[in-house]
C-alpha cells in the first residue's frame, strides 16, 4: 500500500531509468533500498532531509551564486536515495576513462611538442591553434613525467541504451569532489543500515591518493612543500579548497601569500619565507600569471610562469590543458585514442556537429528546436541553448552567433539522460542525472569509485549544473557479489 | 608546518572582532538595565558615556531618542562597529581560516553567524534585546570554550589568544575612560556615584570578582587598581597584558629565536609598568596611564605585523640565502 503511494509520480518514459526495468520491476541492485524506503513514512523522509540540510548549512557546506550580494551562499541541494552502480558496470566506465584520459594527456604533450597528430592529419591544425585555451608558452616545456592532466572530472551521461558516453572532459579546474565525499558522510549518516547492508565500495581516501599524485610531480626534493592555491573566499567553489586543504593537510594559499624570486616560488609564512615545490591549482591559467596572462589580475602570482618552465615548480593541472576539452576538439577525442593506443574507444562520444564545417551548421541551423548548442570555451551550464525548451527569440540569437563566429559553438542532440530516483514533496519521482567521476594521474591512473551524481532537480529540466538549479546525490559503487 | 602570515592575522582578527561583538553587547545590555527607575539627565549622562565608549560618534545627532542608535550598534550590518558587523567579520576570518580552526570552532561560529543574521534581519532581537545580548555573550564564551577543548594549542592558538587579550585591553581602558569623570567625582569624595560604579565593573563582567576580592563596598581606588592591576582577573588590563607577553615568548621559544625581538620586547614592557605600578603612582594621572596603555597595544599590534605578517621580503630573502 505505502509502496504504491511512494510511486504514485513515478513515471517512466524512453530515458534509461537506474532503478526501474521497463516492465516496472525493480533492477537487483536497488530492491533492497526500495524495500526499506517503503518502510519509511513521508514525514520521517522530510525530516531526515531536513536534518541533512540544516547541517550542511552549519558546517558551511556551501557554494557562492555569483550575482547575488545577500545570502550569497546556498547550499547545493542533497537528495537522500543514493544512485547505485554496478561492479560490472563500473568496470567499464573505469577502463573506458583510463583509456581516455591517457590519450588525451598523450594528445597534450604532442601538441606542445613534436605535433605528431596535426603533421598526420587526424586533428585539423587550424582547429588547435584558433582555441582560445591553446597556450602557446607551453611549447617545448617539459611537464612533471609528462602528465599534463593530474586531476579531471569527466562528465558521463548515460543513454537510453543504458550505455555510459562521455559528455565533457574537464581538464582544467574541475570542481565538485567534496560533494562527493560529505555526500557519502551524509547518506552514511542518514541511511546507516542501509549502508551497512549494501557493500558499497569506499571513497575516503580521495584525500590521500590526491596528495600521492601531487606528490608524484614533486621537482628534485623528497619531502615537498605542497599547497592549494585558491582564488579566495569569494569563489564558489572556496568550500571545497578549505575541504581538501584539510583533508591532505596542505597549505590553502591565495596569489598574495606566494611570490618569486629568482625563478622560484616562495609563501610568506610567520616564521619567513618558505620554499614551494608543488601547487595544487584551483585557478584558470588565465589568472595565474599577470605578467603572462590577463594582467588586471590579482589572483594569481607574478612570475609563476618563469618559475613554472624553469622546472623549479610544479602546477597541477599544468597549464594549457583546456585545449583538450574544448568542445569542438571533443569530437576529434575518439580518433585521438585511436591514434595513441590503436585502440576502439570503450566509452563513445556523444554525436557533435561541428559549426565550421558548412554542411554540418546547415543541418544545425535548419534544426535548432530538437539541438543542444553550446558556446565551445564555457562551462557551468552558461552559454547554452537547449533546443527543445527554446523560444523562438533565443534561437534566432544563437543562430547569428552561430553564423558570426562557427568556431565558437557546437551542437549535439538532445540528450535523454538518464532519470534516477529522488525525494520530492516525501515522493520518490524519477530525475535526470549525469555522473563526474574523478580521475587523477600521477604516477599512474586512479579513479576512486563513482563520483559525483547531479540530478536535474525541477521536473523536466536536463541541466545538473548546480548554478542553474541543480542538486546531487551519493553514488554507491558495489563490490562484486 | 610553517604557518602563513595571512593565516596567523586572519586568527588574531577572528578572536579580537568576536570579542568585541561580546563586549559590544555586553555594554549595551548594562546600560539597557541601568535605565530602569532614574530621572531623564541621569539617563542621558549614561546615554552619552556608552556612546563614548563604543567609539559612536553623536555629534550632529538632532534627537535625544537612543533607540535609533541602540538599533544601529546592535542590528545594522553595515555599521562597522555593530555586533552584526563584527560578528559577521569575525566569521568571514574563520572562514577563510577554517582549514586550521577545528571542525567544531568553525559550526559553532557559523552556527552563531547564521543565528544572529536571521534575528537581525527579522527584527526579531527588538522583542528580548536581553536575550540577543545574551546569546551573543554566551556565544562567544562557547567559542573560547571549543577553542581550548579542541585545538591545538600552538601558534594558531596564540595568535587568538594575543587577539582577544589586545582587544579585552582596549576594551577595558575605553570603558574606563569614558567614565573618568564619575570616577573622578568619587575621588574627591563629595559625590559617591555607586550606581555608575557598579554599572562600570558589570561592563567589564567584573563585579562578582571584585567583591570577592574587595566586598560591595566600591571605590574608584579599588575599583581602577582592580581593573588596572589585578593578578587574577581574566579581564584586567594586567592580566590580558600577561596573557600577550607569554603567548608571544611561547611562538619566540617555537621558533627557537635567539635575540628578543620587537613583539616580545614591547609586550614584556606593557607587561612590567602593569606587574610594577601601583594606584598610589597613576591615582591623579589615570587618564594619561590609560594612555600608555592603550598605546602599548598599538606597538604591540605593530610589531608583530612587522615581524610575522606584513615582514619586508627583501629581509627574509637574505635570511634564506644565509
Amino acid at each position: 500500500m505505502q509502496h504504491t503511494e511512494m510511486f504514485q509520480h513515478y513515471v517512466l518514459d524512453h530515458a534509461w531509468d537506474e532503478m526501474r526495468q521497463p516492465d516496472g520491476q525493480a533492477r537487483v541492485q536497488y530492491q533492497e533500498l526500495l524495500r526499506r524506503m517503503s518502510q519509511v513514512n513521508p514525514h520521517e523522509l522530510a525530516n531526515r532531509q531536513r536534518v541533512a540540510d540544516d547541517t550542511f548549512l552549519a558546517q558551511g557546506v556551501t557554494f557562492t551564486v555569483y550575482g547575488h550580494e545577500d545570502g550569497t551562499e546556498k547550499i547545493f541541494p542533497f537528495d537522500l536515495v543514493p544512485r547505485i552502480i554496478t561492479d560490472a558496470e563500473w568496470r567499464t566506465v573505469e577502463r573506458g576513462l583510463t583509456q581516455r584520459i591517457t590519450a588525451l594527456n598523450m594528445f597534450l604533450h604532442d601538441i606542445y611538442h613534436d605535433e605528431h597528430i596535426l603533421n598526420d592529419g587526424i586533428v585539423p591544425r587550424d582547429l588547435v591553434y584558433s582555441c582560445r585555451q591553446y597556450r602557446r608558452e607551453m611549447r617545448g616545456v617539459r611537464v612533471p613525467r609528462d602528465v599534463y592532466i593530474n586531476v579531471t572530472g569527466s562528465d558521463l551521461v548515460r543513454l537510453p541504451d543504458g550505455s555510459f558516453a562521455v559528455l565533457e572532459d574537464n581538464l582544467r579546474v574541475p570542481s565538485g569532489v567534496s560533494y562527493m565525499l560529505v555526500n557519502r558522510q551524509m547518506s552514511k549518516r542518514v541511511f546507516p543500515q542501509l549502508f551497512e547492508q549494501y557493500n558499497v565500495r569506499p571513497i575516503e581516501h580521495y584525500g590521500q591518493a590526491l596528495l600521492a599524485t601531487l606528490r608524484a610531480l614533486a621537482p628534485h626534493t623528497n619531502e615537498p612543500t605542497i599547497v592549494l592555491l585558491t582564488p579566495g573566499s569569494y569563489n564558489s567553489a572556496y568550500f571545497e579548497h578549505t575541504y581538501l586543504a584539510r583533508q591532505m593537510g596542505i597549505h590553502l594559499v591565495e596569489g598574495r601569500d606566494l611570490m618569486t624570486h629568482n625563478n622560484i616560488v616562495w609563501m610568506r609564512t610567520t616564521k619567513g619565507l618558505q620554499r614551494v615545490d608543488v601547487i595544487y591549482r584551483r585557478i584558470d591559467d588565465d589568472f595565474i600569471d599577470p605578467l603572462i596572462f590577463r594582467p588586471d589580475t590579482i589572483l594569481g602570482v607574478p612570475g609563476l610562469m618563469h618559475a613554472y618552465r624553469a622546472g623549479n615548480v610544479a602546477i597541477a593541472n599544468a597549464i594549457g590543458t583546456g585545449i583538450a576539452d574544448d568542445k569542438a576538439l571533443y569530437a576529434y577525442v575518439p580518433a585521438m585514442i585511436r591514434y595513441y593506443s590503436g585502440q576502439d574507444p570503450i566509452l563513445n562520444n556523444v554525436e557533435t556537429y561541428l559549426l565550421h564545417d558548412a554542411k554540418q551548421r546547415a543541418h544545425v541551423l535548419d534544426n535548432l528546436a530538437s539541438l543542444v548548442v553550446k558556446a565551445v570555451g564555457e562551462s557551468g551550464g552558461y552559454g547554452m541553448l537547449i533546443g527543445p525548451h527554446s523560444t523562438a527569440a533565443e534561437r534566432a540569437e544563437f543562430a547569428a552567433r552561430i553564423t558570426a563566429d562557427p568556431r565558437g559553438y557546437i551542437a549535439q542532440p538532445t540528450l535523454q539522460l538518464s532519470r534516477a530516483p529522488c525525494i520530492i514533496d516525501g515522493h520518490l519521482e524519477a530525475r535526470h542525472v549525469d555522473l563526474r567521476p574523478y580521475i587523477l594521474y600521477g604516477e599512474n591512473v586512479t579513479i576512486v569509485p563513482g563520483g559525483l551524481t547531479r540530478v536535474a532537480l525541477k521536473r523536466g529540466s536536463l541541466v545538473v549544473n548546480s548554478s542553474q538549479g541543480g542538486g546531487s546525490k551519493d553514488t554507491w559503487v558495489l563490490y562484486e557479489e | 608546518m610553517a604557518m602563513l602570515s595571512r593565516v596567523a592575522d586572519s586568527l588574531y582578527w577572528m578572536s579580537r572582532y568576536l570579542e568585541r561583538a561580546e563586549h559590544t553587547a555586553r555594554l549595551l545590555d548594562v546600560t539597557l538595565h541601568q535605565l530602569i527607575d532614574v530621572d531623564a539627565s541621569l539617563a542621558q549622562q549614561r546615554w552619552q558615556r556608552l556612546w563614548e565608549a563604543l567609539h559612536y560618534d553623536d555629534a550632529g545627532r538632532g534627537s535625544h531618542d537612543p533607540l535609533p542608535v541602540i538599533a544601529q550598534v546592535t542590528a545594522d550590518a553595515h555599521y562597522a562597529d555593530s555586533i552584526m558587523a563584527t560578528l559577521t567579520a569575525a566569521r568571514e576570518n574563520a572562514r577563510q581560516v577554517r582549514e586550521h580552526i577545528s571542525s567544531e570552532m568553525w559550526e559553532h561560529i557559523n552556527r552563531l553567524y547564521l543565528e544572529a543574521r536571521t534575528t537581525c534581519q527579522q527584527q526579531q532581537w527588538r522583542a528580548a534585546p536581553s536575550q540577543f545580548y545574551g546569546f551573543i555573550k554566551s556565544g562567544s564564551h562557547l567559542f573560547q570554550g571549543i577553542t581550548d577543548a579542541t585545538m591545538r594549542h600552538g601558534e594558531g592558538w596564540d595568535y587568538i589568544q594575543i587577539g582577544r587579550a589586545v582587544e579585552r585591553v582596549s576594551n577595558t581602558a575605553t570603558v574606563l575612560q569614558a567614565h573618568m569623570n564619575t570616577l573622578q567625582a568619587g575621588w574627591r569624595r563629595d559625590r559617591p556615584q555607586h550606581a555608575e560604579w557598579i554599572g562600570l565593573l558589570k561592563m567589564c563582567s567584573a563585579f562578582e570578582a571584585y567583591c570577592k576580592v574587595h566586598t560591595p563596598e566600591v571605590t574608584p581606588q579599588h575599583l581602577c587598581a582592580f581593573l588596572l592591576f589585578d593578578a587574577e582577573f581574566p579581564r584586567s588590563i594586567r592580566f590580558c597584558a600577561d596573557t600577550i607577553h607569554a603567548a608571544i615568548s611561547r611562538n619566540a621559544q617555537r621558533d627557537r629565536v635567539q635575540s628578543i625581538q620587537q613583539p616580545q620586547r614591547v609586550s614584556g614592557q606593557l607587561k612590567a609598568s602593569l606587574e610594577y605600578g601601583s594606584m598610589d603612582e597613576q591615582l591623579m594621572q589615570l587618564g594619561s596611564f590609560i594612555q600608555t596603555v592603550r598605546l602599548g597595544c598599538v606597538n604591540i599590534d605593530t610589531a608583530i605585523q612587522q615581524t610575522h605578517i606584513a615582514y619586508a621580503i627583501e629581509h627574509s630573502l637574505l635570511n634564506e640565502r644565509a
